[in-house]
C-alpha cells in the first residue's frame, strides 16, 4: 500500500499506509497526524494543508494547477519555490506509491 | 467563573455539545493548548465527525465517496476525549453543572461549550413530506440526495442560496435537466453584491440551470406519496422527481431557551463568546456574536467561523483569551461547477462596489467599500485577490477606492507592498 512520511519538526516522524486516491491532507487527517488543518476539505481553497515535499518525489508530482499556485503564495509558513505544495493536491497512485515531506511549523 | 482558577483551568473539566467543525475543532485546540482536564464532546449524529462543505459539492459527483473525517478515530483516542456519537443532550441543568443525555448518562462541567450548529428551515407548503423532497445538510441527507439523483429525471431546487446552487451544478454535471425557483430577486441575496449575483445567475443559465427569479412554490405535487412537481406562486407547474429545499437554517437554540440562556436570532454571546452564564460558551452557526468590524450583532454560517470561535474559546477556557475579543475576519467560499467564489469580510447592502478585473473572464472580484474603507471583497476565480483581502482586511488597511480603477491594481501587490514589518 502507498505510504506517505510526516517529518515533524520536532524530530518526530510518523509513517502512514493508505489507499491509492487518498490525498496527503487526508492521509493526516484520517491518521491524526498533526499540523495539517485541512480546513476547506481539500479544495484548494485555505492553504492550512501546506506541506514541503522532499527531494527525490518531486519530479512525480503533478503540475501545480492555477489555484494552487495562488494559494501557495498565501501559506502561514514561508513558501520553498522547490519543495512547497498543498496536501490536498498531492494524490497517492501509481505515480506515486511512497512521499516524504515536512510539516511546517504553522497553518494558520 | 469559568475558568475558576487560571492555575485550575488545564485540568478544568469540559463539555462541548455538538461534533461539527466548531466542537472537534474546540477539543482539538484545547488539547493543543495543553488542557489535560476531562473532555467528551457529544453529537447526534451517528458517523465519525466528518466535514460537511464536501457533501454539496463532490459528494455528489462520485458514486462511492467516503465522508472526509475531521479527524480519525485515534485522534479522539489518543487526545483522550471522550466522544459520544448517536446521542442527544436533552437538558442542560446549569443549577447542579450538569448536561443530561438521551442514553441516561449525566455528564458534569465546569466548563460548557454550546456548537449546537443550526437545522434546514423547512418549507411551510403542502406536500413537503413527500418522498423526492430533499433538503441537505447533513451526511445521511447527502447519501439520500446522491441516491436520488442517480435515476432522476429532473430537478427542482427551491432557494438559490449556496446549497441550492452547489447542487444544481452537481445535477447539471450529471446531465440532468434543473429549474431553480428563487423568491428574491437575485440569488445568494443575503450574501453578494449586485455585479457578482448577476454574474453568477449568468453563468448557471449558460450551465443550463433554468434558474427563476421573483418565483417560489405554494404546493408540492405528488403521486402514491413520491413528488412528481410543484405548483409556483405564479401558478406554473414544475415538473420534478427530485426536489431540493434549500430555504436556509435555523440556529440551534433550543438547549440554550430551556436552559434560560439569552436568545436572540441564536444564543446571544459577548466578545468573548460567552453567553448570559459566565461558565457557557456559544460557537459558530448557533451563536450570535458582537462583530468588532460592522459593530453590529451577527451569525455566521461557516466553516471558518466555526473553527476560528473554536479556538478562541479554547484560549478563554484556559484563561489566555485574547482580551480584545474575538476579531476574526469573516471569510467563505463555495464552489459550483466552474464558479470558485471566495468571499472576505462581510457587506451590506448599502456598500459601494467596486469591481477589480473584467467579469467577462469569468475571473473578477467586487471590493465593497464603507466610506473610503474596504470592508469585503468577494472573488470569482481569483484565489490571489481572496487572500490579499484577507490580510489587508485583518490589518485594518484600505486601498484608496481610485486605486481600483487603475488596470494594472493588483490587490496582492498592494497587500505586499505596504505590509508592516513584523
Amino acid at each position: 500500500m502507498p505510504k506517505v512520511i510526516f517529518h515533524h519538526d520536532n524530530g518526530e516522524t510518523d509513517v502512514v499506509e493508505s489507499p491509492d486516491g487518498t490525498s496527503v491532507m487526508k492521509v493526516a487527517l484520517q491518521n491524526a497526524v498533526a499540523g495539517i488543518v485541512g480546513e476547506c476539505g481539500g479544495q484548494a481553497m485555505c492553504a492550512t494543508c501546506h506541506v514541503y515535499v522532499r527531494d527525490g518525489y518531486l519530479d512525480r508530482l503533478p503540475e501545480i494547477s492555477e489555484d494552487e499556485e495562488e494559494m501557495l503564495e498565501c501559506t502561514a509558513a514561508s513558501r520553498d519555490e522547490t519543495h512547497s505544495r498543498l496536501g490536498c493536491q498531492v494524490v497517492l497512485g501509481p505515480d506515486l506509491e511512497e512521499v516524504e515531506v515536512d510539516v511546517p511549523g504553522s497553518q494558520i | 467563573m469559568c475558568p475558576a482558577h487560571k492555575s485550575e483551568a488545564a485540568t478544568t473539566s469540559v463539555v462541548v455539545i455538538g461534533a461539527g467543525h466548531a466542537g472537534v475543532q474546540t477539543a482539538e485546540a484545547l488539547r493543543t493548548m495543553g488542557h489535560t482536564g476531562p473532555l467528551t464532546l457529544v453529537g447526534d449524529e451517528p458517523a465519525l465527525p466528518y466535514q460537511r462543505p464536501p457533501l454539496s459539492k463532490e459528494h455528489l459527483d462520485i458514486a462511492d465517496a467516503e465522508p472526509l473525517p475531521l479527524r480519525g478515530t485515534q485522534f479522539f483516542t489518543e487526545q483522550q476525549i471522550q466522544l459520544c456519537t448517536g446521542v442527544t443532550v436533552t437538558m442542560i441543568d446549569r443549577s447542579s453543572s450538569r448536561v443530561h443525555l438521551s442514553d441516561g448518562r449525566e455528564l458534569p462541567y465546569d466548563c460548557l461549550v454550546l456548537a449546537c450548529g443550526a437545522a434546514n428551515r423547512s418549507l411551510p407548503v403542502p406536500g413537503s413530506d413527500l418522498d423526492g423532497v430533499h433538503s441537505l445538510r447533513t451526511l445521511a441527507d447527502a447519501e439520500a440526495v446522491r441516491a436520488a439523483m442517480a435515476g432522476c429525471e429532473s430537478a427542482l431546487v427551491v432557494g438559490a442560496g449556496f446549497i441550492g446552487l452547489e447542487f444544481a451544478a452537481a445535477a447539471r454535471k450529471r446531465g440532468l435537466p434543473v429549474t431553480v425557483v428563487e423568491a428574491a430577486e437575485r440569488p445568494l441575496g443575503r450574501a453578494l453584491s449586485a455585479e457578482m449575483a448577476e454574474h453568477i445567475t449568468e453563468a448557471h443559465r449558460s450551465n443550463g440551470v433554468d434558474l427563476r427569479l421573483g418565483a417560489g412554490v405554494t404546493a408540492f405535487l405528488g403521486d402514491n406519496g413520491r413528488v412528481r412537481g410543484a405548483i409556483g406562486t405564479d401558478g406554473t407547474e414544475y415538473t420534478a422527481d427530485l426536489v431540493l429545499v434549500g430555504v436556509g437554517v435555523v440556529p440551534r437554540d433550543e438547549l440554550a431557551v430551556q436552559a434560560g440562556l439569552a436568545v436572540d436570532n441564536g444564543i446571544v454571546v459577548d466578545e468573548h463568546l460567552r453567553t448570559s452564564d459566565p461558565d457557557i460558551y456559544a460557537i459558530g452557526d448557533c451563536a450570535s456574536f458582537p462583530h468588532l468590524f460592522t459593530g453590529t450583532r451577527v451569525r455566521l454560517e461557516s466553516v471558518q467561523n466555526a473553527t476560528d470561535q473554536a479556538r478562541h474559546v479554547a484560549a478563554a477556557v484556559l484563561g489566555r483569551e485574547d482580551p480584545g475579543g474575538y476579531r476574526e475576519v469573516p471569510w467563505f467560499w463555495s464552489h459550483q461547477g466552474q464558479l470558485k467564489l471566495q468571499i472576505a469580510g462581510l457587506r451590506s447592502s448599502d456598500d459601494r462596489a467596486l469591481v477589480l478585473g473584467d467579469p467577462a473572464d469569468g475571473k473578477f472580484s467586487v471590493c465593497s467599500y464603507r466610506g473610503q474603507r474596504l470592508v469585503a471583497v468577494e472573488s470569482l476565480n481569483r484565489p490571489a485577490d481572496h487572500m490579499a483581502a484577507r490580510r489587508l482586511l485583518a490589518e485594518g488597511r484600505s486601498p484608496a477606492p481610485e486605486q481600483l480603477a487603475d488596470p494594472d491594481f493588483s490587490l496582492k501587490t498592494f497587500a505586499r507592498a505596504l505590509a508592516p514589518t513584523p
